[in-house]
This record gives structure tokens, sequence and C-alpha cells, in this order.
């Protein structure tokens, strides 16, 4: 790396003692890059083993890597935690402003400990950091907060402000962190872990020079790869319709989950597609910082109200594919101004939306079933379709009224196990399930996954590939292909890159790119890193207690045909044994 | 000449100007920029893009006590760095704040109309005016 990068700076903020330092992790960041690299190297070092994940020790690792404001679409952040859902590795990507404010202020990661007395948010300033009183943000929704603190802080357009809402503060085991009002550290509960230390908001602010190897060819490469981006279809793709775009496709090819997976299409999920909801609702699209791709797509939602005429309130949502998923056609949403409602309620307190949908579709099949009944749900009468009763029920898991929904506070996998319905829970190795069933790929991806989320070696899109080709890997060539793409996706996010650019940044390109950040790699030896930083995200799970031999496969998947057909449990286990065999 | 912001609304925020305008000093980050993208109190609410109007009579000029901010034929300032105190007047005096601060050389950076950043909005926010 370039002596000059400030990359190699680690905060180490203590949030007890209420005290800050700065570490030289050159050491780190020349062998890991950044990102997942570092930061799971950081967790090995900061997270003694065993402990809950609501002690103090828990570390908050947030980290950035060398592309990071040198090259576009890298702008996604890196946290790193143990996480509260599901007892082990915690990983959580997102965008907004979060990776840019980061890696101007200075800084390739921050490492946040400790537990706070009394609410708290922090502000990095370049190299200051300042402890304020959050006493009077306790409560408020993730909005509200985002909206005190812009005008209490310094640094509009240069900063990042990391906040959560009420469902963090309540320890509600899948609490996302959002960032930029829009974006979040969705899946695995960072949100609760910012809860448990009294920790309302992080915010980071910075501007500065970054130093390359040649500014001549750092400018010619810069300019190769932002045509590529402005030009790609594939990232027009993402600027058109964005992630929504998948809904129609995937309801198509028979994969697009509904009903809690009764079913997997739809003769109305149009009303809910992309397209539909582009047309009626799409208020603004806005970008993550230096992604000149803007694929966040914001609808607005007008509404009147009830009692007093001629007022009217208008929201504004930003919606993606995983939530329509989760919060409409998992759970039989097809209006889709009332998953809006659902979906604008969720965000207000800061729950990970995919697993809420997910829980609450587990609740309604149970409720269906007669495992659970009005005594449990408080008189609600969960049904498909009926957002305004989710709604309520939301508030409800919220406020953890009783036992049943304190136990929805925790997950589907800890209520099935209370109540029943094991076979329709719908978790991969604990964490809810993303929004496809495609087939063998999608779920085994899930749950080898070092963090059980579809992005992890997107097995879905090796689904579509075999769909398309017509032609079943066998369960080796299945697990090779999961296993490769999980590998390269570690350098990707140790850079940091958003996914969405994998098609344009090659390994070819990857190394070009590190070559300006002062970093000698071949593809080959990319590629080699990335199974190590694979392999080294496994050695914390596994002295965490993960074991393939627990993992639990919901017999839903294999009720209900996927786009592949029948999915086979043999061939499942095989492959799993296959990816076992490699990684451990 | 001058930089002129034709369609506030279409911006999506994505700083790539900015990362543009500071690329010109052949470096990465942002601290060179002479454009600020900020959110209007809210990403819902689109953009402010600030960029140097080249007015015809500057204030950043007029209060300039050194004369290293001359006037430019038609329209903004050029800025003789020999000249400049870094008393920073001239940054007080722009009412949309558009005279921004080099923190390594103490002194003012203002647009000087290049139009570098233009290509590098994909939604044709930035224009050169000529």
């Amino acid at each position: 790396m370039i002596e000059g990068d400030p990359l190699r700076r680690v905060l180490y903020v203590d949030l007890t003692k209420k005290i800050f330092y700065i570490k030289d992790r050159k050491d780190l960041f020349e062998k890991w890059l950044g990102g997942v690299g570092v930061g799971i190297q950081l967790l090995l070092e900061e997270c003694p083993p065993g402990i809950d994940p609501f002690s103090p020790e828990n570390p908050i690792i947030f980290t950035v890597g060398p592309l990071n404001g040198l090259f576009p679409v890298a702008s996604k952040t890196i946290a790193t935690f143990k996480s509260p859902h599901t007892g082990n590795l915690g990983e959580s990507h997102a965008g907004g402003r979060s990776a840019i404010a980061i890696r101007m202020a200075g800084y390739g990661g921050i490492v946040i400990k400790g537990k706070s007395e009394k609410p708290v948010y922090i502000v990095v300033d370049g190299d200051k950091v300042y402890f304020r009183d959050a006493s009077a943000l306790w409560g408020m929704s993730t909005f509200a907060t985002g909206r005190v603190i812009r005008e209490n802080e310094r640094g509009a357009g240069f900063r990042t402000i990391m906040r959560i809402g009420k469902a963090g503060e309540e320890l509600i085991t899948y609490s996302s962190v959002t960032t930029e009002t829009y974006r979040h550290f969705g899946r695995l509960g960072l949100g609760a872990v910012f809860g448990s230390k009294k920790l309302k908001a992080v915010v980071v602010v910075g501007k500065r020079q970054l130093p390359v190897s040649s500014g001549r060819e750092y400018r010619i490469l810069y300019d190769k790869i932002f045509k590529l981006v402005v030009e790609s279809p594939a990232m027009r793709k993402y600027h058109e319709l964005g992630t929504p775009e998948n809904v129609i496709p995937l309801n198509k090819i028979g994969a697009l989950p509904i009903k809690n997976l009764k079913e997997a299409s739809s003769s109305e999920a149009e009303n809910i597609s992309g397209e539909r909801i582009l047309r009626d609702y799409l208020g603004r699209r806005i970008a993550c910082s230096h992604c000149p791709t803007g694929c966040i797509h914001i609808a607005a939602l007008r509404e009147p109200y009830k009692d007093e005429p001629y007022f009217y309130k208008t929201s504004m949502i930003s919606y993606d594919y995983e939530p329509i998923y989760a919060l409409g056609t998992m759970l039989g949403i097809f209006d889709p101004e009332g998953f809006l409602k659902l979906l604008d309620e969720v965000e207000k307190i800061g729950m990970d939306a995919m697993s809420t949908g997910v829980i609450l579709a587990w609740a309604t099949e149970a409720f269906e079933k007669k495992l659970i009944s009005k005594e449990e749900t408080m008189g609600l009468e969960l049904k498909w379709g009926d957002y305004e009763t989710y709604i309520f029920a939301v508030r409800n898991i919220l406020k953890g009224e009783n036992e049943f929904y304190r136990a929805l506070r925790r997950g589907v996998e800890y209520a099935s196990s209370i109540y029943g319905g094991k076979e329709f829970a719908m978790a991969m190795g604990g964490n809810e399930m993303p929004g496809y069933h495609t087939g063998p790929g999608c779920h085994i991806g899930a749950l080898v996954g070092s963090r059980h989320g579809h992005l992890d070696n997107a097995g879905y899109s090796i689904d579509q590939d075999m769909l398309k080709k017509n032609r079943i890997l066998s369960p080796e060539e299945l697990g090779a292909a999961i296993l490769k793409e999980e590998g390269w996706r570690q350098i990707l996010s140790s850079l940091v890159l958003c996914f969405f650019a994998r098609g344009i940044y090659t390994p070819e390109i990857v190394s070009e790119t590190l070559r300006v950040s002062g970093f000698e790699l071949s593809p080959a030896e990319l590629q080699e890193l990335g199974e190590k930083i694979h392999k080294e995200k496994y050695k914390f799970k596994l002295k965490e207690g993960f074991s393939f031999e627990d993992l639990r496969i919901p017999e839903r998947i294999f009720q209900t045909k996927s786009a592949l057909g029948e999915i086979s449990k043999e061939y499942m286990m095989k492959t799993i044994e296959y990816i076992k065999k490699k990684l451990v | 000449m001058k930089l002129v912001v034709v369609e506030t609304e279409k911006c999506i925020g994505c700083e790539s100007c900015m990362f543009a305008c500071s690329r010109r000093a052949g470096e990465g980050g942002l601290s060179k920029t002479c454009i600020s993208v900020r959110s209007v109190g809210g990403m819902e609410r689109g953009f402010v893009v600030v960029v140097c109007r080249a007015c015809e009579d500057p204030p950043c000029a007029n209060v300039c006590p050194t004369g290293a901010l001359e006037r430019r034929k038609g329209g903004g300032v050029v800025f003789r760095s020999s000249k400049c105190n870094g008393c920073p007047y001239c940054v007080s005096a722009c009412p949309i704040g558009a005279v921004f601060w080099d923190s390594e050389s103490n002194k003012p950076m203002i647009c000087v109309a290049c139009g570098y950043c233009v290509p590098y909005c994909p939604y044709g926010v930035l224009e050169i005016e000529k």
C-alpha cells in the first residue's frame, strides 16, 4: 500500500470510558486489503470467544478498503460483530455515504467497544471523537434521529449518520442500522448491538485527498471504469427499475416465494412489480456516494388524513426487491400501497425488513394451522394480504406485548422452537431466508454462506444459470461454483465494491485498480486471497459453535416446486458435504 | 464561460462531479473539490448543487483585501495565489457558499469553469455555458 494512505489507521472507541485512540494497522491492511478481510481479523482479535453478543465486549467494527474514495461504485462499508440473531458471525454491508465518509475522515477501520451508561451518539470528525448525550433522542424513529443529528452536526455532503430506531434500543435481534435514511446494515442485528451499548448513532465526517501511485494512470483507469459503469446494460438495469425488476422474471420461472413459500408464483405478482411501483409511486432516485448508478428507488405515498379533510401526508419510502418479497409476496400482499405502508412502519422502528416479513409469514401460517390462536396474537387475526393487521403485529413485536411477541423478537428459528411449525419456519442457519426459490443453489448458498444471506455466494444466480443452459450441475460442481463465487466476493467486499458492479470489476480490472492504490496482486493471487478470507470467517464461525451437522433445512423447500423443479434433499446434502470438506 | 446547474432535480447525489473536480489534482478523494452536493435536509427532498455562478460583480473579489481575486472577463474571478494572505473573507462573502477552502494551502478554491466535471454527470445536471 502507499505509505501516506490513511487506510492503515484504525480508530478505537471505548464507550465505557469515553476515550479513543488511533493505531497504525498497516500489518492488517497490507495482508488483508480492508473491508471483510480486515474486518474478520479485527473480530478475531477483539471478540472474546463465547461472549454474549450484548456484552460490552462485543465489538462493532466498521471497515472500508483501498478502492473507496478512489474508484466509482466502491461505495460500501462492512460492519463486523457477533450477531445477537444467530449467536455467530455478524457481518452486514451498507452504502449511503458511510464508506466515503469513513475513508475521507482518514480511517480504514473503526472499532467501537464498551457500553455507555447513558444513551450516547458519537461524532468522528477527522482526528477527533465527540461523545454526545443522546438521552433526548432515545425512543426516536430512525427518521427523526437523522433529522435532529443533521441539524446538530457539521459536514453536510461529507458525512454519514448511521443510527438505530426503537427496535435496536429494544434489543430485537434483527434490528438494523439505518444510514442516510434509505440504506441499511440490515441483516443479523447490528442495530441491537448498538442498542446494547446505548449507542443511538455514529456520525463520521471527513474530506481529504487520497494518494495514488500515478496520477496519470489513475485518471485513465478511472475513465475506463466510469464509462463501463454508466454504459453497461447491467448497471442500467439497477438505475431504471432497480432491484425490483426481479419480481416479474422470478414469478415467471416460479421462484418467487409467496405466502411463506406455500407457492412460488402468483397471478397477482405483477401488481407489486418494479414496473408497477415505478409507474404509480416512484418519487425520486438517489445514489450512494461515488456511484453514478443511482439504484435507490424512493416511492412517494400520498395519503389523506381520515379525519381531516384537505390534509395529506406524503411519505417517501425506499423500496427494493427484498422488501417487496418479504413484506409483500411472502405475506400475500399484492397491493403496493399496503406493502409501502407496512415497509414504512418497519423502517421507522428500524427492523430488518427481510427477517420481519419471514417471521410474520411463519406466524400467519402457524395461526392458520392453529399452532397459535388469538390468545397468542392478542386478538389479531393474521391473514395473508391483510397489511393493516400486520402493522399492528409489528407494533406488538416492538412492544414485546406478551410471551408470543417476545418470542417473535428473537426470530423465526426461536419462535418455532417454542410454538412448533419448524417445517415452515423459513430460516437458513438461523437467518430468515431471502427471496428466492430458484432451485437447490439458492438454499444451499444461504445455508453454507458465511452470513446465511443471498449475497454471500448468489446461489440463486447459479440456479438461474442452470435453468437457462438447461443443465443441472453435479453436487460437486454446484459446491465448487458456490465456493468460487463466495471466495471472489471476499475480494469485492474487501475493497469495498458494491456487488452490483461485479460484472465490471473483473479480477483483471481489480488487479489494475489495486496497482493504482499501491497493491501488487495478480488475478490469481486475488482469488487465492479471497478463499483465504472466506476460511478466516469460518475459523470464527467454528470457534463460536457453528457446525454443518446442525444446519436445519425447512421441509417447505422440498414441498414447493422450485424453478428447477422439485428439490432433492439428497442432492442438497451431498453438495453441503462437499462444501464442508473444502472449507473445514 | 461558466459552469451552470441545469436541472437540480435530476441530481441523484452521487457526488461523481465532486470526485472529478478533486481528481484534477491527480489524486483521489474529495478535498480539492469546488463543487458541493448535499441533501436538502434529507435525501428524500433531493439535493442542493453549489457551484460558482461566475458573478459579474463578484462579492468575493469585492472583499478581498489583497487583490488576489481578480475579475475575469465575462464574469467570475481569477485567483492569484501569490497575492493571497489566507484571510478567508471571500468564503464568508459568497452568499451561496461557492468559495471552498483548501486546508493544505490555507487558501480559497473557486471553480475555474474548466468543465472537467461535466461529463462525469450522467444525468446532465451540469453544463458549461459559453
